[in-house]
């Protein structure tokens, strides 16, 4: 099947990439020292008043900790998706390479599908793989574990899946430094339009709310980001976020106070295949 | 498809417009199977559009045809054409072995005939012991005459060989031309979009002269040589005996020289009868065969101006 070439061949030469090295090299290094910090935790000696043991504040500390490991994480994640993907289109195009590709019996589609679906399990196998070692480290260190740490990891594959969705598209028709700068920028500004639109689910003001609604609408990444911490969240902490009032937590970035509506994860599925789609339509016209 | 009658090519007024740029201009031409076809042009005379225009690779603004009798750009068709691209550029960091093992696949041949058929190319184009190497270690020539094997797995029907000689040396040029001719053996159409004019001359059968995106001379190349000339060298020549002259052919003069065009060599012993009887002393009388070069640099620049 030439769509299973094509991804075998991307996947191939995108994990050759230097990028792609010093990520796995950067993350290993990033999972040592987050292990030994979690070590650290694990001794500090932890006060609390009459109501909470040593036990589940520390418990309490380590989840927020590993919440914010892990946006480090996904962050690295959307850079690394953008980047690795962002050539895959453009360097073949820019080189000539496709040329003699496209002159044997394989469909635009297929080429594209191909390539999308390379660096997809190239990402998909390293967010998983990084994830699962560094939840075992964070046990390993401190006995603790997030509650739903398989919902978490998928939703930050999610997260990727977008963003190199996104670039893979605009990599059609632009360069490849280009679309990953593009795609980067894009991914920053919903991460603040999430923050906007949370302060207007705080304070009650519609007007911020639907910026932020426009945000994860047009590009879900920012959302799913909050849909991986809410799994991530002991509910203790939801509990707190409760008693605080339901909306307050929604200003902070690394806080959740609801998992994500099912209806939005299909509209993230839809998402991805309309810009497929608009990729492919961008592609097929393209001139070589 | 090789059972298919008709011409392995053809196409009707092709038209591309690139912006304000007219690559093609009403391309029309047969290509018949089975040949070592010429396509003949100088640089930027839309040589390189065309092809892709017949792979699909490009679309025309206007105008259509057919490769192996389907429509421009078909998947199947495609199966049974090999192409090289001008800018041979292929996965550096494969080798030899692997690329070729890859263009099988894209090429959906057989899996059982994949190894054959890659150890066949390398072969062909004289790459058997590097093969294992990483392609982006191979020289420019050695690129180009891998890219040449990528073009001629599976034995396709219909080779496109976009200027295939341009990284090789005056050897591997060599090389090339009975690799041409074996492929015109095994009943091979090859496509050859070349400048360089001994070699369309030593492998083509036929030659389409191509200038600013149309054909303008297309034929054998004995009937495209065919227009000879005769040169004269004559004594006393006067206004009577030039229009002897005139009425065998066209006439053009250079220094001592005459040159008639057109000029069968049946007739010429009548025109010097003829000028002999008119007084006219007749020096020398040599019928000429206009090479390649000369009908092409007359039909190209005949249509700059």
């Amino acid at each position: 099947m030439i769509v299973l070439t094509i991804a075998r061949l991307t996947l191939a030469e995108a994990a050759r990439r230097r990028l792609f090295l010093v990520l796995i090299i950067l993350t290993g290094i990033a999972v040592v020292l987050t292990g030994w910090g979690f070590a650290q935790l694990s001794t500090v000696d932890i006060r609390t008043g009459s109501d909470v043991t040593p036990e589940a504040a520390r418990s309490l500390v380590v989840s927020q900790v590993l919440i914010l490991v892990t946006f480090m994480f996904s962050f690295v994640l959307a850079l690394g998706a953008a980047f690795i993907s962002a050539p895959v289109m453009a360097e073949d195009l820019e080189s000539g390479v496709i040329l003699a590709v496209l002159a044997r019996p394989v469909r635009r589609a297929e080429l594209l599908m191909g390539k999308w679906l390379g660096v997809l399990i190239l990402i998909a196998g390293y967010a998983v793989l990084s994830g699962v070692v560094e939840l075992l480290v964070v046990d390993l260190t401190t006995g603790y574990l997030p509650p739903e740490p398989i919902q978490a990891v998928v939703l930050l594959v999610g997260e990727a899946t977008v963003l190199l969705t996104l670039t893979v598209a605009l990599s059609t028709r632009i360069s490849a430094i280009a679309s990953g700068i593009i795609a980067v920028v894009l991914f920053g500004v919903t991460w603040i339009l999430g923050i906007v639109g949370g302060i207007g689910d705080a304070f009650d003001t519609p007007q911020l709310s639907f910026v932020g609604a426009i945000g994860r609408t047009l590009l879900p990444t920012d959302a799913l980001w909050r849909g991986a911490v809410f799994h991530l969240e002991p509910a203790a902490v939801l509990l707190a976020y409760e008693q605080a009032g339901r909306n307050v937590a929604a200003i902070f970035p690394f806080a959740a106070t609801q998992p994500l509506a099912p209806a939005f994860l299909v509209w993230c599925v839809a998402w991805t295949v309309i810009v497929l789609v608009l990729g492919w339509l961008s592609f097929r016209r393209r001139e070589l | 498809m090789s059972g298919d009658a008709g011409p392995a090519i053809r196409t009707d007024t092709l038209v591309k417009r690139f912006g304000s740029t007219t690559a093609l201009d009403g391309l029309t031409m047969a290509v018949p199977r089975g040949e070592v076809f010429g396509f003949l042009g100088p640089n930027g005379a839309g040589k390189t559009t065309a092809v892709k225009v017949m792979l699909g690779l490009t679309r025309p603004t206007a105008g259509d045809g057919e490769i192996l009798g389907r429509p421009l750009g078909d998947l199947s068709a495609r199966r049974h054409v090999g192409y090289l691209p001008e800018l041979f550029r292929y996965q550096a960091w494969l080798s030899g072995r692997e690329l070729l093992l890859l263009h099988c696949r894209l090429a959906r041949m057989p899996r059982a005939s994949h190894a054959a058929a890659v150890a066949e190319a390398l072969a062909l184009v004289g790459l058997s012991d590097r093969g294992d190497d990483r392609v982006g270690g191979y020289s420019k020539g050695m690129q180009q005459r891998l890219g040449v094997g990528a073009a001629l797995l599976g034995r396709p029907e219909l080779v496109f060989l976009d200027e295939p000689t341009s990284a090789l040396d005056p050897v591997g040029r060599m090389e090339m031309r009975p690799l041409i001719r074996g492929l015109r053996d095994r009943g091979t159409t090859v496509f050859l979009n070349s400048h360089l004019l001994t070699e369309v001359e030593q492998v083509c059968d036929r030659v389409a002269i191509v200038d600013r995106g149309k054909v303008v001379a297309m034929g054998t190349l004995d009937e495209l040589l065919a227009g000879r000339e005769v040169a004269l060298r004559l004594g006393g020549l006067d206004a009577a005996s030039r229009a002897i002259v005139a009425g065998y052919g066209e006439v053009r003069e250079d220094g001592e020289w005459l040159f008639v065009r057109g000029l069968v060599e049946d007739r010429v012993p009548a025109m010097v009868e003829a000028l002999v009887a008119a007084g006219v002393r007749v020096y020398a009388v040599e019928p000429r065969h206009e090479s390649l070069e000369e009908r092409f640099s007359a039909l190209v620049s005949r249509t700059a101006t």
